[in-house]
């Protein structure tokens, strides 16, 4: 530990920084002092704004009356707040899910080629996840425009017709996946890549000496090696998919009607565009019981991976 | 696609005939796979480039959306010339660069405080700021809206709809998660290191600028490079609290502005979409590899 410094080696410096206030030498003070801008900037603008959003969530549109749980009830009662919840849980789930898959095929195959090749190869398909996603979204609007769209002209020829990619509710829900995924993708492939790096070799060596197969190899050391990374990733992931805003802003807009609308998105129309803030605020709120299990269980592996150094 | 597993090495192992050439089908499957990949991740910014190059007519023409017939320039010149979009340009550049100073500034120095210098709390603290970052800005945005709203009651100060809103906004995004990699990278250098600078007679002053801060550089320039991108790509906070066209910045300004009612120019947001990704791109292709130190590091928001 570096506490050897405080009294000891301050006391062995000499009397030359005596002049020093008394409190300001003390190495929690000056620790304590040099921490508190970031104590307040989380105090001040994510804590209390976070349990501000709760009692907010109890008050009428007006904010001039307590409600108490009104504004839940009221939720309950309405389809677009189901639909939300539906669309958010499969929204989030989906995405995660083939995030994943397709990362960990990437990673695969980069990994597969000679080492030379890999920057090259890792360079050019992270830049989804680069590129602003407010930015790349409206890419992905033009690339499915009604009239002009860039992928039913190339579709065209393979006999398909017009797909209304942002138009119907089955294929807006499907196209808000697809932008999702094809950002985040990219993250999943260097976590994983990076995973698949620390595997050692032998172990590969020793599975092909034993007659494993492919499949084999991949189910039983390369799944296990990395399953603390898989895991993070994937739930890292939820807790940004499940509060995505941008994507589904900028694509659909929550629309054809409602179907697309995800937490972050309807709060916001419902909050900041209808003018009613303790509704958006409860609407919002029901982010916060996935995020808390995301967390949990995102905590329990640091403090494990912490306590194993 | 047998055997793809099968990772380098084959060639200190005893040359089985069947193992090389499974060997060399599986780099050709990967390569195969590999462009496949490439094209579906390429295909948005690549289409960005194209009808970047067209003009109005061109692009609602009935020709073949994946060729300029006649390439130009004129989208470029139009958007570099009227004034909105400089406006958001230099909006969204003096944000990004004051909100990197903040956070490194703000998150270096409690890292280094969290890292070495224990103190009452410091490991509460340190669990705190992780957790901190995973609250999104989605939960945060309307209390934060109706707290400005109560800030200009209370002291006239009229917060919402100006640009350097953001500013104080942003660092709640970055700070956090620059301070969480920032401890791990202060945490990994050896603790003889900074003994010996105190038993020299260092202050913790000088113990930070001449030992942590040179000796964990590669960490601050990822954390640095990730302020820059998140406070560049951030979307919801300038939706939300900016409004008037000399307040925007570069995303919600080319949305607002670019569209009209009903009527998307395609080319002049193409160009002005593919103008605003160039400098985290710029930025990426020179330090691709402090960029994704930083992914990994702490395992970034994906």
């Amino acid at each position: 530990m570096a506490d050897i410094a405080a009294p000891s080696s301050v006391a062995a410096m000499g009397d030359n920084r005596s002049s020093l206030h008394k409190l300001m030498q003390r190495k929690s003070t000056v620790a304590f002092l040099m921490a508190l801008p970031l104590i307040l900037l989380i105090l001040g603008l994510v804590a209390y704004p976070a349990g501000y959003a709760v009692y907010l969530a109890t008050l009428n549109k007006g904010m001039t009356r307590f409600v108490g749980f009104g504004n839940f009830e009221f939720l309950f009662g309405r389809d677009t707040f189901w639909l939300v919840v539906y669309q958010s849980c499969l929204f989030a789930i989906t995405a995660v899910i083939f995030k994943a898959i397709i990362g960990f095929i990437v990673a695969h195959f980069v990994h597969n080629i000679p080492s030379k090749g890999q920057r090259k190869w890792r360079g050019m398909l992270l830049v989804p996840w680069v590129i602003p996603p407010a930015m790349s979204t409206l890419a992905w609007l033009w690339l499915f425009d009604p009239s002009y769209s860039a992928i039913n002209y190339l579709l065209a020829p393979l006999g398909i017709d017009r797909i209304p990619w942002t138009g119907e509710a089955g294929w807006a829900r499907f196209s808000v996946i697809l932008v999702n995924v094809w950002i985040g993708a990219p993250f999943f492939m260097i976590m994983y890549l990076a995973a698949l790096k620390s595997v050692p070799e032998q172990l590969y060596e020793a599975a092909a000496i034993d007659g494993a197969t492919w499949w084999q190899r991949i189910w039983y050391v390369t799944l296990p090696m990395m399953r603390n990374i898989i895991a993070i990733t994937a739930l890292f992931s939820l807790i940004v998919t499940f509060a995505n805003f941008d994507i589904v802003r900028v694509l659909t807009a929550g629309g054809p009607l409602n179907s697309t609308h995800i937490f972050g998105t309807w709060a916001f129309r419902v909050g900041i565009e209808g003018g009613d803030i303790p509704l958006g605020a409860s609407v919002s709120l029901f982010m916060v019981p996935i995020l808390a299990v995301a967390a949990t269980f995102i905590l329990r592996d640091i403090t494990k991976r912490g306590s194993e150094v | 696609m047998a055997n793809v597993a099968i990772a380098a090495g084959g060639t200190a192992r005893p040359n089985y005939g069947s193992m090389s050439r499974d060997r060399r089908w599986a780099l050709r499957w990967s390569y195969f796979f590999l462009v496949l990949f490439a094209i579906f991740f390429l295909m948005p910014p690549i289409y960005m480039l194209i009808t970047s190059l067209k003009t109005s007519q061109e692009i609602s023409a009935a020709g073949n959306p994946w060729w300029i017939y006649n390439p130009t320039l004129d989208n470029y010149i139009e958007l570099l010339t009227q004034n909105h979009y400089l406006t958001f340009f230099r909006n969204s550049a003096i944000v990004s660069v004051c909100v990197v100073a903040i956070t490194m500034l703000i998150s270096v120095i409690a890292a280094f405080a969290l890292a070495r210098m224990k103190f009452w709390g410091s490991a509460t603290l340190a669990t705190g700021v992780f957790l901190t970052y995973l609250i999104p800005e989605t939960l945060l945005f309307i209390p934060l809206f109706k707290m400005f709203a109560w800030f200009n009651e209370t002291f006239g100060i009229q917060l919402m709809n100006h640009w350097w809103t953001l500013i104080i906004l942003y660092p709640t995004l970055t700070v956090p998660f620059c301070t969480w990699i920032m401890i791990g990278y202060f945490a990994s250098i050896p603790k003889e290191l900074d003994e010996a600078a105190l038993i020299d007679g260092a202050t913790w002053t000088q113990t930070l600028t001449k030992i942590f801060i040179p000796v964990a550089l590669p960490g601050i320039i990822a954390a640095t490079i990730f302020a820059f991108t998140v406070s560049w790509a951030q979307f919801l906070y300038p939706l939300a609290f900016t409004t008037s066209t000399t307040e925007l910045v570069l995303p919600v300004g080319i949305i607002t502005t670019l569209i009209k009612g009903d009527v998307f120019n395609w080319g002049q947001i193409m160009t002005g979409a593919l103008l605003g990704a160039a400098p985290p791109l710029i930025i990426y292709a020179f330090l691709m590899d402090y960029y994704i130190a930083g992914l990994t590091a702490g395992a970034t928001k994906g």
